[in-house]
């Protein structure tokens, strides 16, 4: 279809590469090396010597018990997501009802909310609940405000369920419950698996809440975990490059395992 | 079937949706409202719940402590005198506007780029996607150490980045966090300028090229139209982003040097967390809600979300 390859974008691509891709080779080269040998060779070199002391480092300096923190989170931020959202995007794209449609509009206007504008009033409700330091106090907000671009998602993918299908349906009197079980969810796996590699990125990567919310080591998740570390040990670069590189392993082997899922859902997310 | 129907049927609170379904052949596929109840009263509680309440807190005394105290319109009387605030929304919108101005072109480019046939985009792509995997904090951490003056890049290239105390400056602390934010989210931008190229009808390419259009001009005629309602999107999402700025101020600058990159996020984290004001607080992220809101509204209007518009209407 295209006469020629495009020289000129194809250069800028390249060179924007170097810029993404550089970064993240200093990263994980600096993580293999001694503090005396990254600080006299600098970082854009290559190794010359290979240690995983920062590794060993990082993880007793208490990673594997955030990496425990931030798992647990995730799982129960996926968790409601899945519980929530598929009911919620079955209704907004199949139910008649008026509210339906304006519920729709509200989870979209939710999408604008910034989690800053309601922080300090979250932080009242959870301290209320006395759900302060407790990793479910994080859960919950966390989940909330997952849940806008997950229905955004999950509602385009139900929208391509066609009508006929549900006349299918009709054949056999099935209630709106049977449609739901037996058709609408089969029907939207791929939806499905978008909003729950969304969502778990979301908790992976989450930072305001677990930091205003949770203060103790016992609850500390691992984005607090890297500023934590930072600040204390700022001057040991290979090892705070090894935590930061920890800290992106299981999303790396996410990406690889469903990169087609997270993608879909990227590029759902900004609009068709 | 129905009993598993029931059973699974998520009932938080427990009280709401008890109701059953009507069943019937008239009503196939179409779920009451009760299907919407429990996702909606769970957001309600911790998005809509707390709009309301920081409203109300923004005319309080809080410390965190105790309980929050009336104190009429003095925390608005303090923001407005404030040189710190007025200085941070210009920050902001300085922030907005350098993250557009930067961002856009980039991920046009690189998007309609990625949206070609060419053999090495695939490997390309899957690349250009990391940074959008990671964690703000890490980026920050990262970046943080990349550009430490001793030990990170500057030093080794002096002669690029002279004495390499690059966040030592205002103009330099801003250029790391408008670098910083770039780095981490053009891969976003360039992946849903990616899908709208290539929702592109080719249709409109081969006619161009038979009336003798070159590349550039069919870039300019056909791919730039044909983007306009990503680009709201995209530029919408930016916005909101840029406004909401928080771990890579936190984490990269502090605020700092002295005030010179305290956008309103942050300040409102400070007034509130640190300093332990939360009728402050909550008076500035009261702020952000009505920017955000604003914003939020044009994004529904303008890009056709809500009816689910499509661009390609009419072809």
């Amino acid at each position: 279809m295209k006469p020629r390859p495009n020289y000129l974008a194809g250069a800028g691509s390249f060179l924007w590469l170097l810029v993404v891709a550089i970064p993240l080779y200093v990263m994980v080269s600096g993580t293999f090396q001694t503090r005396a040998e990254f600080g006299d060779n600098g970082p854009l070199s290559f190794p010359t010597s290979f240690t995983l002391q920062n590794y060993a480092d990082a993880i007793t300096s208490g990673f594997g018990r955030y990496f425990l923190n931030t798992v647990a989170v995730t799982v129960g931020v996926v968790a409601i997501v899945l519980l929530l959202v598929p009911p919620l995007s079955y209704a907004i794209v199949r139910s008649q009802s008026r509210a339906a449609s304006f519920v729709f509009r509200f989870f979209l206007l939710g999408l604008a909310i910034p989690a800053q504008a309601v922080i300090v009033p979250v932080f009242y409700l959870i301290n209320a609940v006395g759900l302060y330091d407790n990793l479910i106090g994080v859960i919950l907000p966390t989940a909330a405000f997952a849940l806008p671009i997950c229905t955004l998602i999950l509602s385009g993918t139900m929208r391509d369920i066609t009508g006929e299908l549900y006349e299918a349906m009709a054949m056999d009197g099935a209630s709106p419950a049977r449609a739901f079980f037996r058709l609408v969810l089969p029907l939207s796996k791929g939806g499905l698996s978008t909003i729950a590699v969304f969502s778990a990125l979301q908790a992976w990567n989450g930072f305001l809440f677990p930091l205003i919310l949770t203060q103790s080591e016992d609850t500390r998740v691992v984005t607090l975990g890297l500023f934590n570390f930072q600040t204390q040990y700022g001057i040991n670069i290979p090892g705070l490059l090894a935590a930061v590189t920890l800290s992106m392993v299981p999303v790396l082997l996410v990406y690889l395992f469903a990169r087609r899922a997270l993608v879909q859902g990227l590029m759902g997310a900004g609009g068709k | 079937m129905t009993m598993l129907a029931t059973g699974r049927r998520p009932a938080p609170g427990g009280s709401t949706v008890s109701r059953p379904a009507r069943s019937g052949a008239s009503s196939v596929g179409r779920p009451g409202f009760a299907w919407a109840l429990p996702a909606t009263i769970f957001f309600a509680l911790f998005a809509l719940v707390p709009l309301a309440a920081v409203a109300v807190l923004s005319f309080t005394s809080w410390s965190g402590l105790g309980d929050p105290r009336f104190v009429g319109l003095e925390n608005w009387e303090t923001l407005i005198a404030d040189p710190v605030m007025l200085k941070s929304l210009w920050l902001s919108l300085l922030f907005i506007v350098l993250g557009v101005v930067t961002q856009t072109p980039l991920s046009i480019l690189l998007g309609v780029w990625a949206a070609g046939n060419q053999r090495n985009r695939a490997v390309l792509s899957a690349i250009y996607f990391v940074p959008l995997l990671l964690s703000s904090a890490a980026i920050s951490v990262l970046w943080r150490a990349l550009l430490d003056p001793n030990f990170g890049i500057p030093g080794q290239l002096s002669w690029l980045f002279g004495d390499g105390n690059l966040l030592g400056t205002q103009s330099g602390a801003i250029g790391v966090l408008i670098f910083v934010g770039m780095w981490q989210f053009t891969p976003f931008h360039t992946l849903i300028y990616q899908g709208a190229a290539r929702g592109i009808p080719p249709v409109l390419y081969q006619a161009a090229a038979i009336d003798g259009a070159g590349m550039a001009r069919q870039f300019f005629a056909i791919t730039l139209p044909q983007l306009r309602n990503t680009a709201i999107t995209s530029i919408i999402l930016m916005v909101v982003g840029g406004l909401t700025t928080f771990e890579t101020v936190l984490i990269l600058t502090n605020g700092g040097p002295g005030t010179d990159t305290t956008i309103t996020a942050f300040y409102m984290y400070q007034e509130a967390f640190q300093s332990f004001d939360f009728g402050v607080g909550s008076a500035i992220a009261l702020v952000l809600v009505v920017v955000a809101t604003a914003i939020s509204l044009v994004v529904v209007k303008v890009s056709g979300y809500d009816k689910m518009n499509s661009s390609l209407e009419g072809l």
